[in-house]
């Protein structure tokens, strides 16, 4: 067991942090929330840019091969760079479903063509990709999709609609998950489609979330000729070849969120010093000091839990049904992060942006919002609490 | 960057369950609770003999020479196993005390006897205010004529009555500052005035005293360290034996985990095996989530203890709130889901929920060590 890191890695570090130091746009922490880890719309130009910058930079797809624009590095090195992204407090990745979840799926199932036509453009931010899994009657019970897609000659004909996909209206490729065989067992009949936003047809219609924005949308396909050439991995394997999506889509939640909790965890700490209750301040109440010490405790496990996942991958096995349970850990914590920062905000959490009254500017009232997305997006804690039971545990399907 | 254990250590917790399993079984935990002692020679010679009394301490006074992220793996199995006896109060109280601050004379003297299984000593630290910080510690030691006298009283003192010594935290001084003026006396457990009387507690299987001191009186040669600066080799010697406490309630945690799957996929209600069901299903999900963190701080820890980092009591203390809390719950679960059965004294299930409430009460509990965690981060 040893935690420290090599000299090189070390270097990596101090490479990054100085880059970070002469490149962050200063202009960020003023303009959108910085503990904020979800793109906002109103910033998606800048935050094109600033991938862009990051890419050239070389601190995006560390692990990624060489041939497509990655470094060919560790996870070790990936964790670094995420860290001190996170202490930084730099703007998030806009591609991040590209970057989290299309790319390692390229890499893993794409042929050269498919390879070198997609992974290198994800990197630098050229190309945005969106996730089409989730359909109105399909959510957790995924294999359930009725998205068709119906062979014609060299194309494939696909009709039906997807629903929650994120960032779709500034997308330009889509993960598209549809139905190619309905005689085969759900699960079966899947195939996974690298899908041109751009084609005739396909119709975004963007939808408003709870939190005002609207970063998810949508997508009705209709009469959408895809050729036969962006199928990801065999027809009928979109099953296989989803699940890997939603490993990386785990793992990367894994990486770069647990190094953001610690920064927000930060931020709520300094929120408990500044706010006052009967006249002291709310970090001298025991009570106060027990729930922020257990937070502390609690994105200090994550961490740790996370550094033996890592582990595991450094020696050569995958990322597991383990990572359901760092997603859920994350979720948790967070959420009750930002239930906490209300708790401190006292009736002050009722004031959104616009009032001089509102706390750091109402920023914390945003993110305690869109936390409650997080126990739904990416598949539900209901359901990481299944693929725990079953899968690690081995109990019985339900 | 590798947190994992070693093939060596692998191979060490292969051993160590085996060792367990034929050794230490249900039965022999139950012979064990029933009788004062808590152990027997054999046993002892046994634990011995395999090297672990003596694995964190120094080769030249008998000791393996290992650290203490290899006492994890070792601990966590004898959690697993819900092992008897005095094996933390001797080789993580007494004998680390000595080791930490004792002269070269208490060393050469006590440290390679605990190796050897030949002596035990007990740490007599908590009293009656059942206080875990410097300000309770109100037994006193007189100095007059080059001796001191010792008097007061002890309480919560683990296997003090099997000790041939006990290192005993008394104060020397009164001052402002309750961390000065504490200093460890080591005291033959047949000291005249010195009473050892065993207490009836929830969890048999460890073993628990009141030591009272009545004008107990000690060379100076018995003081352990120096005088009055007794408080700072004290913590690190609990925060270390911390380490190893947290590692074994991992072990029993994961001990009930592993239990209360099992019976789930092979019972049956309503024609199903109850682990179908999510109200089982996802309770150990809930389970597994607590085990596998309790095991991340306790390894981190262990880690941080070996490389001396100054993190280590910050660690411990994130390790040591987590764990009690996590083995409390996950104990109480096993119970539940195990229904009827999980009540009964023929089960084992409530020797680790027995040993979960000693162990969340040993060196201070979740709320404690939360609060030594908003100090040491500075809130
Ligand atoms: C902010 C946000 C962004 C998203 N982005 C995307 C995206 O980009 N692409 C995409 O494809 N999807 C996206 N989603 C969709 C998300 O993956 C789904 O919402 C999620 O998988 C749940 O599906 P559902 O909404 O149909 O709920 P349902 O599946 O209908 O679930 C409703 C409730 O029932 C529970 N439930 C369902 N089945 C079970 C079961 N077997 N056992 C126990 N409980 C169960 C669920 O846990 C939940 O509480 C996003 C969602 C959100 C909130």
């Amino acid at each position: 067991m040893d935690l420290s890191l090599t000299s090189e890695q070390e270097a990596l570090r101090a490479e990054v942090r100085a880059w970070l130091q002469a490149n962050m746009p200063r202009e960020w922490t003023r303009r959108v929330m910085a503990s904020s880890d979800v793109p906002r719309p109103e910033a998606y130009d800048f935050l094109r840019t600033w991938q862009r910058q990051m890419y050239e930079a070389g601190w995006i797809g560390l692990t990624w091969p060489r041939e497509y624009g990655g470094r060919g590095l560790s996870f070790v090195e990936e964790l670094v760079v995420h860290q001190e992204i996170a202490l930084a407090k730099a703007p998030p990745i806009l591609n991040i479903l590209g970057v989290g979840m299309a790319g390692p799926t390229i890499i893993a199932y794409g042929t050269d063509e498919q390879k070198r036509r997609y992974v290198s453009k994800i990197l630098s931010c050229e190309e945005i990709w969106c996730q089409g899994y989730s359909e109105p009657n399909s959510g957790s019970d995924l294999a359930s999709l009725q998205t068709r897609a119906v062979k014609d000659g060299e194309y494939w004909v696909i009709n039906g609609q997807k629903v929650w996909t994120s960032l779709a209206h500034v997308a330009d490729f889509m993960m598209l998950l549809a139905r190619t065989d309905p005689n085969a067992p759900k699960h079966k009949g899947i195939t996974y489609f690298l899908l041109d936003m751009r084609l005739p047809g396909v119709t975004v219609k963007p939808l408003r979330q709870l939190t005002g924005d609207a970063e998810f949308n949508e997508v009705f396909l209709d009469n959408v000729r895809v050729h036969g050439s962006q199928v990801l991995g065999g027809v009928d394997n979109g099953w296989a070849v989803g699940l890997t999506t939603l490993m990386y889509e785990r793992l990367a939640l894994g990486f770069g969120l647990q190094v953001r909790l610690r920064i927000t965890l930060d931020g709520l700490v300094e929120l408990a010093r500044k706010m006052e209750k009967n006249g002291r301040a709310l970090t001298h109440d025991p009570v106060m000091r027990q729930k922020l010490a257990q937070l502390w405790i609690d994105t200090e496990a994550l961490k740790y839990t996370g550094a033996r996942g890592i582990t595991k991958l450094l020696r050569g096995q995958m990322p597991g049904p383990e990572a359901s349970a760092g997603k859920m850990i994350w979720v948790d914590t967070h959420q009750r992060i930002q239930e906490l920062a209300m708790e401190i905000e006292g009736p002050y959490a009722q004031l959104t942006p616009g009032s001089d009254w509102a706390v750091d500017g109402g920023m914390w009232q945003y993110t305690f919002l869109r936390s409650r997305a997080n126990s739904i997006e990416g598949g539900t804690t209901e359901i990481q609490k299944n693929i725990i039971g079953e899968r690690v545990l081995g109990l019985p399907k339900d | 960057m590798n947190f994992g254990f070693s093939e060596e250590q692998e191979l060490l917790r292969a051993t160590a369950r085996k060792f367990f399993e034929n050794e230490c079984t249900s039965t022999f935990v139950r012979d064990r609770m029933a009788e004062p002692a808590g152990v027997t020679d054999d046993f002892w010679t046994k634990l011995a003999e395999q090297g672990w009394l003596g694995l964190v301490y120094p080769e030249e006074y008998g000791g393996t020479g290992l650290g203490f992220v290899d006492l994890t793996v070792l601990m966590e199995e004898m959690g697993r196993a819900s092992m008897p006896g005095p094996f933390f109060s001797t080789v993580l109280l007494g004998g680390l005390a000595v080791l930490e601050a004792g002269s070269a004379a208490q060393k050469k003297e006590w440290v390679a006897k605990v190796a050897a299984g030949q002596a035990k000593i007990a740490l007599a630290w908590t009293e009656p205010n059942a206080r875990w910080d410097a300000a309770g510690v109100t037994v006193t030691a007189r100095e007059a004529g080059g001796a001191f006298t010792l008097s007061g009283t002890k309480l919560f003192v683990l296997d003090a009555h099997l000790a041939d010594a006990i290192v005993v935290v008394a104060r020397t001084r009164e001052s402002a500052r309750p961390e000065e003026g504490i200093t460890m006396f080591l005291v033959p457990r047949n000291a005249s005035g010195l009473d050892v009387k065993l207490l009836p507690t929830m969890d048999q299987t460890r073993k628990q005293c009141e030591v009272t001191c009545k004008d107990v009186r000690v060379p100076a040669d018995a003081i352990v360290g120096s005088k009055d600066s007794g408080w700072a080799p004290l913590q690190r010697v609990i925060d270390r034996a911390t380490v190893g406490l947290a590692a074994e309630m991992c072990g029993g945690a994961q001990r009930v985990l592993d239990m209360t799957t099992e019976y789930a996929k092979i019972r049956v209600a309503f024609g199903r095996p109850i682990g179908a069901y999510q109200g089982v299903k996802h309770r150990a999900a809930d389970m597994l989530v607590e085990v596998e963190n309790a095991k991340s701080l306790t390894y981190y820890a262990a880690w941080a203890v070996d490389e001396n980092s100054p993190e280590a009591p910050l660690a411990v203390s994130m390790a040591k709130a987590y764990v009690s809390d996590a083995f409390r719950r996950i104990a109480g679960a096993g119970i539940q889901l195990h229904g009827g059965i999980g009540f009964t004294w023929e089960h084992d299930l409530h020797l680790y929920f027995k040993r979960a409430k000693n162990s969340e009460f040993t060196f201070g509990d979740a709320t404690y060590h939360r609060e030594r965690v908003a100090q040491l981060i500075q809130l």
